[in-house]
């Protein structure tokens, strides 16, 4: 298969998932181009977090499509997706979900351990950017023993070590103050536009959004507004 | 009265000719406009006349005569009393968001148009922000982190109207029945 470079990086077509009775998705679609940083607005229900869980591949759709790069990730067996998500994917949550009984530098390195990478190395890259984040200096301390936002940042480093193609941010900063938050922020999408990673981030606060390139807005399970033009 | 004030304080640290006074002042409050240089020498003038600021010396030169201006204590007891008197908080009850809004659903408008087209205002204005704030020194970013707030807190509004527009409306137009 030839590799069209115009198309975007990220594609949800038609999108639907139902939980029950409840429709979370109905037929939405998105798009992110490579090296973009795109935020995903909506109030509590739109379906934000449920469209995030579909373009990661962690959720299968009841309809649509999801394309990253070449492989249809809809159309993949769960071992496919799960590979993908490994080698491609970096997530960052509100909560950082750190495992709180390793340093911070272990869980920083896990995603290039699980992808084959010899400790050593692994570790070595991990302190690289975790310095690039400004947390080297608690690298050895346990997860559960540091400050939310020196947490929330090594989770970031921890998204972005194996250069992932793309970052899933859910709320990344909804669990900070306002200048942690702002810090946390400032240095994932400034390393992700180094990197060239693209990045989706599903919030509700307009400050973070402000971060990104273009604003996508959900209400009730589908994509209501227009892409914003990009201002870069 | 703002811009007068900020004038005198900038006087407290250094005593200063009105051209230095107008450099200072820019430097840390004029991010999008300079102070007009008329507005500072006639803000030193009604400072001398009201006993707030005094002259310390003259200097002649090439150009017109310098004076250099230094606070007095009076001037400090008013710029203090000011710097820790709260500003009224209904300040912002009055909006023209708000207006245009209820009157184009008294008018049978899209209000919902007039709150989409200020939301992207609003949003491209914070990126231009976001933006900036990478660039700058620790002062600015407390400036502009005060307008991105303030521009939040527009946004949140905006949002909340968008969902009370159907109540709005019917109180709006139970009101023009009223009159």
């Amino acid at each position: 298969m030839t590799s069209d470079t115009s198309l975007p990086l990220l594609e949800g077509r038609d999108l639907t998932v139902s939980f029950g009775e409840t429709s979370a998705l109905r037929g939405a679609t998105i798009t992110v181009g490579t090296g973009e940083i795109v935020a995903l607005m909506g109030p509590s229900g739109s379906g934000k977090s449920t469209l995030l869980h579909c373009l990661a591949g962690v959720l299968v759709p009841d309809a649509g499509s999801v394309r990253i790069g070449e492989l249809e990730l809809s159309e993949a067996s769960e071992r496919k997706r799960s590979a993908f998500r490994l080698r491609s994917v970096g997530f960052v949550f509100q909560f950082g979900d750190l495992v709180p009984e390793l340093t911070l530098v272990e869980n920083v390195a896990l995603p290039l351990q699980l992808n084959g990478v010899r400790p050593r190395e692994a570790d070595a890259r991990a302190r690289s950017v975790m310095a690039d984040l400004g947390v080297l200096v608690v690298a050895d301390r346990r997860a559960g023993a540091v400050a939310g936002g020196q947490a929330q940042r090594a989770a970031v480093a921890r998204a972005l070590v194996h250069r992932p193609k793309v970052i899933f941010a859910d709320e990344p900063t909804g669990s900070l103050d306002t200048v942690a938050g702002e810090a946390v922020l400032d240095a994932l999408v400034s390393l992700a536009r180094d990197a060239g990673t693209s990045v989706l981030i599903v919030t509700h606060d307009n400050r973070v959004a402000a971060h990104a390139d273009r604003l996508v807005t959900m209400r009730d399970g589908c994509v209501v507004a227009p892409d914003m033009a990009s201002v870069r | 009265m703002t811009v007068a004030r900020t004038l005198l304080g900038l006087l407290e640290p250094a005593p200063a000719h009105g051209y230095t006074l107008k450099k200072r002042y820019d430097a840390h409050f004029s991010r999008l406009k300079p102070l007009p240089f008329g507005q500072v020498y006639a803000s030193l003038a009604r400072f001398e006349r009201d006993g707030l600021a005094e002259t310390q010396g003259v200097e002649s030169g090439d150009g017109p005569e310098r004076k250099l201006y230094a606070i007095t204590p009076d001037g400090v007891t008013v710029v203090e009393g000011w710097m820790y008197s709260a500003e009224e908080p209904t300040a912002f009850a009055s909006s023209t968001l708000f207006a245009k809004t209820a009157l184009a659903l008294l008018s049978g408008r899209s209000a919902r148009a007039v709150l989409d087209a200020q939301r992207q205002m609003h949003l491209i204005r914070m990126r231009e922000l976001t933006e900036s704030r990478r660039l700058v020194g620790a002062t600015e970013v407390l400036a502009i982190s005060y307008e991105l707030n303030h521009l939040d807190a527009d946004l949140r509004w905006i949002e909340e109207a968008g969902h009370r527009l159907d109540a709005l409306h019917h109180g709006l137009k139970g009101q023009a029945n009223d009159l």
